[in-house]
């Protein structure tokens, strides 16, 4: 299956923020979306999702226009992972969990058995089953990443897309996230995500997509696209390359 | 009614709110002027049961099922009403120190009832008057709030109501000022501070109806309302037409709230501090929290009511007294939040 932009003109009532990106995310890769702040990236992010309208293209999802799918039908094939955010409600870490069944369910449904046995075993996956009663706003921030991929598992996709699944975790959970990340792919979902990090790019997407001030720079395998080069214009800041003299592995530092 | 999230954890809340509900309830009934005995309402209500007499001076069956009967009905429903529909908004709006009156529900009830009050109208018209200020007031702060454009409909929402409302309270300013000092003044001034006083058996059916449609519709969206409560953008992802469950939300609250307030007048703080009470026996998951609501608040309502006929000579408006409840509570939620918000 593929999600797919084509042409797409993106941007608020107001104002436009890019022009002419085409992007293309298949079941079983990883697509990282790096760029400076105000770039773009999370317009473009949210247009994929269909919680904006193009201003101008189309957004097709199996080849069908999203806009022809319901929003329940859509929320079944593409789940949405938000920025990690303290809730205003200390609900259970399982009813957040249950929450992602809620477009597998009618208008007046309560969670059934079997939505209880997919939020328990998205729990399981990610290692967090013992936080089920735990209330939500009373775990780390680290927890709180895993508990939204859960609820996005439990929505059984085809596609997660992550709005900076990385930015407010430390060292050892980004890795954790970043290992999710590839696992997912594995299972078969397509996965979307922004970054700051060209690292993480490196470390968990197949390919990267570049955008600067809403218009794309880059699109290809990882390791052809994040070059020095490519990211010093892309930041228009120095960037410095290392590479482990033992494995051959990449990094980029910035400065 | 909703066995399978009613996990052990819930039930022990939900016995205290009902506990609470009953006591308020054997207190309304032998608690006043004319004390009655547990044993005498007892028998009274057993013999309505069965159909029989009860074996009681005919004094004491009148003060239980004329005098306080339809009184102690009518602080269960708007005490219900109140708290449920508070516990709605608190949810829709992601804030949990909002209260019904937030769109102008009782703002534009109050107007309409003072318009009614102004013009000598009877006592169903002026309900009428207020439960359709109540409906005209949220809707014209809808339809206000929908027009601007912004990427924060909530908080335009939330603004419009307090406009809106500040504009009605000038209304209502401008028919006391040209009302009947003598007549019509008192009556505005009293119904605008709350009472039961006057409810009789007429007024139930007219409360009963919009509030148990408001409360049914609520607790069948339940499950719904839980991602309500999250940002819009991700409710939407996880597959929730939120503009549409929206303005079912807040009609159904607005009906329970305008109908009180056509009943009883101006009774602020419930709506605020039960829903805290309730999240507080029964935590967050809305399909434990409305019904804990509902009980909780007509139980909180009749004590509170029966404070207020009781504890002096003239009886006490009743949203004076829980004003005195609720400011404290307020100030105490506003210092306890206070580390969220940094």
């Amino acid at each position: 299956m593929r999600l797919e932009g084509h042409g797409l003109t993106i941007g608020y009532a107001d104002h436009v923020v890019g022009r002419g990106l085409d992007v293309a995310l298949n079941t079983g890769e990883v697509l990282a979306l790096l760029g400076p702040n105000g770039g773009g990236k999370t317009t473009l992010l949210k247009t994929l999702l269909g919680l904006l309208t193009p201003k101008a293209g189309e957004v097709r999802l199996d080849g069908k226009p999203l806009g022809d799918y319901s929003i329940r039908e859509r929320a079944r094939v593409v789940a949405y992972v938000p920025q990690v955010h303290v809730g205003t409600f200390a609900f259970s870490v399982e009813t957040v969990v249950l929450m992602g069944r809620t477009a597998h369910g009618s208008l007046f449904s309560q969670p059934s058995t079997h939505d209880r046995d997919v939020s328990h075993a998205s729990l399981e996956r990610f290692g967090i089953a013992h936080l089920a009663q735990r209330p939500y706003t009373m775990i780390s921030g680290g927890e709180r990443q895993l508990v939204l991929l859960a609820r996005a598992l439990a929505q059984e996709p085809q596609f997660v897309v992550l709005d900076e699944p990385t930015a407010s975790l430390d060292f050892g959970n980004q890795g954790k996230v970043l290992a999710e990340i590839g696992a997912l792919a594995k299972s078969g979902h397509g996965v979307l995500f922004t970054t700051h990090d060209p690292n993480h790019a490196l470390r968990a997407a197949d390919r990267a997509y570049l955008l600067r001030d809403g218009t794309r720079i880059a699109d290809g395998p990882v390791d052809e696209v994040l070059n020095r080069t490519q990211l010093e214009e892309l930041y228009r800041a120095p960037v410095e390359r290392l590479t482990d003299t033992a494995t051959g592995a990449v990094a980029f530092l910035p400065g | 009614m909703c066995g399978e999230v009613m996990n052990r954890s819930a039930l022990p809340g939900l016995a205290i709110a009902t506990g609470v509900l009953i006591a308020g309830l054997l207190l309304a009934f032998t608690v006043g002027r004319y004390p009655v005995s547990l044993g005498e309402l007892m028998s009274v209500l057993l013999a309505k049961l069965s159909g029989g007499r009860a074996d009681v001076a005919p004094a004491v069956e009148s003060v239980i099922l004329q005098v306080r009967g339809p009184r102690v009905l009518a602080a269960v429903l708007v005490g219900s009403a109140l708290a449920v529909a508070g516990t709605a908004f608190q949810g829709l709006f992601r804030n949990p120190l909002v209260s019904p009156d937030i769109l102008g529900a009782s703002s534009g009830a109050a107007l309409g009832a003072v318009i009614g009050i102004f013009f000598s109208l009877g006592i169903v018209a002026i309900q009428g008057f207020a439960f359709i200020g109540g409906l005209v007031a949220v809707g014209a702060v809808y339809a206000i709030g929908s027009a601007v454009r912004s990427r924060d409909p909530i908080l335009v929402l939330v603004l419009t109501g307090v406009v809106v409302g500040a504009l009605l309270g000038a209304g209502v300013g401008l028919v006391k000022y040209l009302a009947d000092p003598y007549n019509q003044l008192p009556a505005m001034t009293f119904w605008l501070l709350g009472s039961l006083s006057a409810t009789g058996v007429p007024d139930l059916l007219p409360l009963f109806g919009p509030v148990a449609l408001g409360t049914a519709v609520l607790i069948a969206l339940r499950w719904r309302m839980n991602a309500m409560s999250l940002p819009e953008e991700e409710a939407r992802a996880l597959g929730i037409a939120t503009g549409p469950l929206r303005v079912a939300i807040v009609a159904a609250a607005t009906l329970t709230t305008s109908a009180s307030v056509a009943t009883a007048g101006i009774i602020g703080w419930v709506g605020l501090v039960v829903p805290h009470l309730a999240r507080s026996l029964v935590g967050p998951d809305f399909a434990r929290l409305l019904p804990t609501a509902a009980i909780l608040g007509g139980g909180y309502l009749l004590l509170i009511d029966t404070l207020a006929r009781t504890m002096a000579e003239v009886e006490i408006p009743l949203g004076i007294l829980t004003a005195v409840v609720g400011t404290p509570f307020f100030i105490w939620l506003l210092a306890s939040m206070q580390r969220n918000w940094s």
